[in-house]
């Protein structure tokens, strides 16, 4: 059973719908021991970081995740709630993450050049750091994915699974430590690449 | 490399798609799934649906389309029509949509753009404009195309990158349905002065016209319905048609 993660950020049809269509069982939750019975948690998420991280804060689920994630519980965020794992972001003021994944959330639009638009939206390819991670599985390097998003992750190289290059700024696409994993782009609005990602983290019974 | 998207889009009526010829003579294409999943197979970057249905009865219809289309299509979905609050931004989100596009209702009320954006973020916001020439500058129209609001379209679409609309759908009146390529001069007009993704649409006629449109370093995107629901241009060949033209694409 996945838990996705609902903390009233976002929307979660799509995703839902994807899990369903890829055969996963899955519930929408926020309770405290649905959670710690869930095989896997996907933390979704859509819209500014510091509401996001204040409401996760507000229902408790910020020491819940640390601790569930701490104890090896396969942990994937989507999008917003990928930023989330890392340790802080800067987006309209300094903001704590989960601290799960070293590194901190930074707007794009001041690494761009002039003329590369904001946010960073559309289809882009993917370049492979770790293939033998599990996401990857029966992908092929060049896939495209789709991203939006204006802030993106850095100093995090050492998370790296799989990036896209938009105006010259290496985007972190995907990225992993240990049992906790996340994606920037939108696996359940990829087509057949995401719902294959979905599918793998679903399946992924080792923790790496 | 962030590739250039192919669009195609489905107005729905009563639950079902028509296509429109310069905003008038619908004629019933297909069923809404039904197509969604053809054209995913077909490689479709994204869809679009405009809601144009009259009656308030039409919008469950609208609503369960849309629902039975998020459930086994997945691409990003934006829908449009009879978008007038924040609440039907709402309703459509629910729904499945990613996006939802903004027209008359943000012409009636610039407001909804800014309210919508806080509550659901830029990259929830698309505005649409029916841009037609008059008197030699842009004017935004609205209703359907039929009512000429007098405002600047070069204004209109600065004042939404202004209050949060994190993209723009470009639909020249003038060339719609004409089938003889985009409204180059237009796009280029607005694409100069702002940096939102541009969408452009309205006059694409065959494979030839995406090409010249892609020329266009400002447009991202290019929407079509009438060439894609006919299969006179199918949508995986235009790709890689594209893409053999040096365009970055999705294959």
């Amino acid at each position: 059973m996945i838990a996705v993660v609902d903390y009233g950020v976002g929307n979660l049809y799509s995703l839902n719908c994807s899990l369903r269509h890829i055969g996963a069982e899955s519930v929408v939750t926020r309770d405290e021991s649905v959670l710690r019975a869930a095989d896997k948690i996907i933390l979704p998420g859509v819209g500014a970081f510091g509401d996001a991280a204040a409401k996760l804060r507000e229902l408790g689920l910020d020491t819940l995740l640390k601790e569930l994630a701490a104890a090896g519980k396969p942990l994937m965020g989507i999008c917003l709630g990928m930023q989330l794992l890392f340790d802080e972001s800067h987006e309209y003021g300094c903001h704590q993450g989960l601290g799960l994944i070293p590194g901190k959330v930074m707007p794009l639009a001041p690494v761009l050049p002039d003329g590369m638009k904001v946010p960073h939206m559309g289809w882009n390819s993917l370049t492979f750091h770790k293939p033998e991670d599990v996401l990857l599985t029966g992908i092929s390097e060049g896939s495209h994915v789709y991203y939006v998003h204006s802030f993106y992750a850095t100093d995090c190289e050492a998370a790296w699974v799989a990036t896209s290059e938009y105006g010259g700024v290496t985007v972190p696409g995907a990225v992993r430590c240990g049992n906790v994993c996340g994606t920037q782009f939108h696996p359940e609005k990829s087509g057949g690449i995401g719902l294959q990602m979905l599918a793998s983290f679903a399946k992924e019974d080792t923790v790496c | 490399m962030l590739t250039k998207r192919i669009i195609p889009c489905l107005d729905v009526r009563n639950g079902r798609v028509v296509k429109g010829v310069n905003f008038e003579g619908l004629r019933d294409v297909s069923d809404p799934v039904t197509l969604a999943r053809f054209y995913n197979q077909a490689g479709a970057d994204e869809l679009v649906f405009y809601d144009i249905t009259a009656s308030a009865e039409g919008r469950p219809l609208f609503a369960d389309a849309l629902r039975a289309v998020a459930a086994e299509v997945f691409i990003p979905l934006t829908v449009g029509g009879s978008i007038n609050t924040v609440d039907d931004f709402d309703r459509v989100l629910k729904c499945g949509a990613d996006k939802v596009s903004v027209n008359s209702g943000a012409l009636r009320d610039p407001s909804l753009i800014e309210n919508a954006a806080k509550r659901y973020g830029d990259q929830c916001v698309v505005l649409s404009m029916d841009v037609k020439r008059v008197d030699g500058s842009f004017h935004v129209f609205a209703r359907g195309g039929r009512e000429d609001t007098g405002r600047d379209a070069i204004e209109w679409a600065k004042f939404g990158e202004d209050h949060g609309a994190g993209e723009i759908v470009l639909n020249s009146i003038d060339t719609d349905g004409v089938r003889k390529g985009f409204d180059l001069e237009m796009l280029q007009a607005i694409g100069d002065v702002v940096r939102l993704p541009i969408i452009a649409s309205g006059g694409a006629g065959c494979m030839e016209d995406f090409v010249t449109l892609f020329r266009l370093p400002c447009v991202d995107a290019g929407l079509a319905a009438s060439i894609f629901h006919s299969q006179e241009v199918e949508i995986n060949a235009l790709k890689a048609y594209l893409k053999e033209q040096g365009v970055p694409m999705r294959i």
